[in-house]
């Protein structure tokens, strides 16, 4: 604002703002500001009401599984809606794991490619690059499960699971039948879900970091790299963190994709070709067929649980990279 | 004698990188270029299949039928884009106002701790799973309906809606000069009008692009419809070019079970027959079509939009 007078900064002028209030009182404008400020305020109102009502109705929805289990529900592991015997844990393994393994394969990739585009790339190839990364991010999960029926499945059970099996089998890890369908599948698909996610978090860390950091490394005869681990990395070590949880909550809720290819069988195996199950594919399939009472109010309960996973992992995560960019006037907030 | 001391320490420091730091750094930089190849691999082959796949699949009959009897080929999936077109209006109808009303208030009257409470769960929400939002969609309005609707559907897409709009919203408002606000109360301008036709329309293309971007987001929701919009073989009204439609009014069908594209991927691809797998595949391709084209939309958008100090 380059006005004439020398006034003292924004604080000053919404404090202006507030005085001329009083003056549209005599002509009226009272009122209708009222009732736009309300109206304002319960739209603003309802978003901290839905949060509410997802709670209460999760809640609500499973006290009768909370009666019936109690705390055992998290711990048992049949699943037997016929003698109505619910216990979540090879779901909770099932969510784990496949995320794990999503997040063994995701993390060095996304950071790969964001080192990349922010440090190494030329910069005409850096915005289509992060174009394509994040065109990654609007394919709905629903395409990629396709996507993984009909081409990562067979390429698994084809080449790779036979590969894995002839070479780590002795892990344990890796054996059983290549079907391609299994824990395997959901947490390469996964994986490729979340790169974008870390990887475009992990640039807009990286470009905080303050360039004469960089420069300082150099300038004591670091190479390229050197000057990534020592200056750069080492400094965006906590908004990496960050991205990478946040990837972790959204590996974690995610539903479609995995729901197609991890098999959908309630056992917890250690190879990681077997059948799996996972809370979010548990609700995609038995939900809407549930019949009896305890049967629906046990998997309201595991979405209960979920929620409550995701929540403490997405604030984690959001703090992390707060931390990291804050005070940043790129982000908007003035 | 400071001389040779100077000498040795820049000596040090410009010598030649040794060769292990140098193959080091070729290395790494190997590795980047490998990871940006593997990541790209995938997003390649996706699109690749889907255009392969979906073109080859695609026909007239895919966009105006019905689909047939289980076991039977041919039939389309004209049900599920009006049902999807459906669904969505309704979660637009439902989740614009409320998503950029509380855009407004966290902008204009969000600087107390309700409005930081309001800011921190709508980013709080924006990391729920979709899934879970369909729970709580089917137990306010399946259940008190008594039965699966579009009208369920788009409410659970509107929920996931509102956080992304109202915060966009309230960024791209914050990026209005102040001063475009003080002239306006200065003019005599009330506080609302100020904020509706000044503040709000100059940050149009930024909350536009803001809803658009949530739209791309719930487009291809497929988890929160399972058990709200559930998918329905039929059409769910009586629309003018359907068989339904004979001398009865006209009804779109918001309280019945209704098809979605992304539902309908799901429910093909799972499936045992080939022909559907073909569907699935055009469906998808028609489904991507539709989210590029309002991603590229938002892109055309942000680049022709410019205001204020932004």
């Amino acid at each position: 604002m380059p006005g004439p007078q020398p006034v003292e900064g924004t604080k000053v002028t919404s404090t202006s703002a507030d005085r001329a209030t009083p003056l549209l009182q005599t002509s009226g404008g009272e009122v209708p500001d009222r009732v736009f400020k309300s109206a304002m305020t319960v739209c603003g109102l309802a978003v901290l009401g839905v949060l509410v009502l997802i709670v209460y109705e999760l809640m609500s929805g499973s006290r009768l599984s909370w009666h019936a289990f109690g705390f055992k529900f998290f711990g048992g592991s049949d699943w037997d809606p016929v003698n109505e015997r619910f216990g979540a844990l090879p779901f909770i393994y099932g969510t784990l794991v496949s995320s794990l393994v999503a997040l063994i394969i995701a993390v060095p990739l996304s950071v790969g490619v964001a080192v990349f585009t922010t440090e190494m790339c030329p910069k005409a190839l850096r915005g289509p690059l992060s174009f394509f990364v994040e065109l990654l991010a609007a394919i709905p999960s629903v395409i990629y499960g396709l996507w993984a029926i009909f081409v990562l499945v067979p390429l698994l059970s084809g080449y790779v699971q036979p590969f894995l099996a002839k070479t780590l089998g002795w892990t344990g890890l890796f054996e059983g039948p290549p079907y391609g369908i299994g824990m395997l599948a959901a947490g390469i698909i996964l994986a490729i879900m979340i790169v974008p996610i870390i990887s475009s978090i992990t640039r807009e860390v990286l470009m905080v970091v303050p360039q004469h950091q960089r420069e300082g490394v150099l300038a004591l005869g670091a190479t390229r790299w050197e000057m990534i681990r020592v200056g750069v990395l080492r400094n965006a070590r906590a908004g990496i963190v960050g991205g990478i949880i946040l990837g972790l909550g959204r590996a974690l809720g995610e539903t479609m994709a995995v729901t197609m290819v991890i098999g959908n069988r309630p056992e917890i195996a250690k190879s990681l070709f077997a059948p799996g199950y996972t809370m979010a594919s548990v609700l995609a399939n038995e939900f809407s067929e549930a019949t009896g009472d305890v049967y629906l109010s046990s998997l309201i309960e595991i979405g209960l649980a979920l929620f409550l996973v995701t929540i403490i992992v997405n604030a984690l995560a959001q703090l992390l990279v707060w931390t990291v960019t804050r005070g940043q006037p790129a982000r908007g907030h003035a | 004698m400071p001389e040779p001391t100077v000498n040795t320490a820049v000596r040090q420091a410009v010598s030649p990188v040794s060769w292990r730091r140098r193959i080091t750094d070729h290395v790494m930089t190997g590795v980047a270029v490998l990871t940006v190849v593997l990541v790209l691999i995938p997003l390649v082959a996706i699109f690749g299949y889907l255009i392969y796949k979906g073109v080859g699949s695609l026909n007239w009959a895919f966009l105006t039928h019905i689909p047939v009897p289980e076991g039977e080929t041919g039939g389309g999936m004209a049900n599920a884009i009006v049902g999807s077109a459906l669904i969505l209006v309704v979660a637009s109808v439902i989740g614009v106002p409320f998503g950029i009303g509380a855009g407004i208030y966290l902008a204009e009257f969000g600087r107390n701790r309700l409005g930081s409470a309001i800011r921190f769960t709508a980013d709080v929400l924006n990391g729920v799973p979709s899934i879970v939002i369909g729970i709580v969609a089917y137990a306010i309005v399946v259940l008190s309906q008594k039965h699966f609707s579009a009208l369920a559907g788009g409410v659970a897409l509107a929920i996931m809606m509102v956080p992304t709009i109202s915060r966009t919203t309230e960024e791209m408002l914050l990026l209005v000069p102040q001063a475009l606000r003080e002239a306006a109360y200065g003019l005599g301008i009330p506080r609302w009008r100020t904020t509706l036709s000044i503040t709000l329309r100059t940050a149009t293309s930024g909350v536009i692009t803001g809803v658009m971007l949530a739209f791309a987001r719930i487009a291809g929701e497929t988890a929160p419809l399972l058990f709200t919009a559930l998918g329905n073989e039929y059409w769910s009204g009586r629309l003018p070019w359907n068989s339904h439609w004979q001398r009865q009014p006209w009804t779109l069908g918001l309280d019945q079970p209704t098809a979605a594209l992304p539902l309908q991927i799901f429910k093909y691809a799972t499936s045992p027959y080939d022909d559907l797998h073909r569907q699935a595949w055009a469906g998808a391709f028609v489904l991507i079509l539709l989210i590029v084209t309002s991603v590229a939309a938002v892109r055309y958008v942000v680049r022709r939009g410019t205001f204020g100090a932004a």
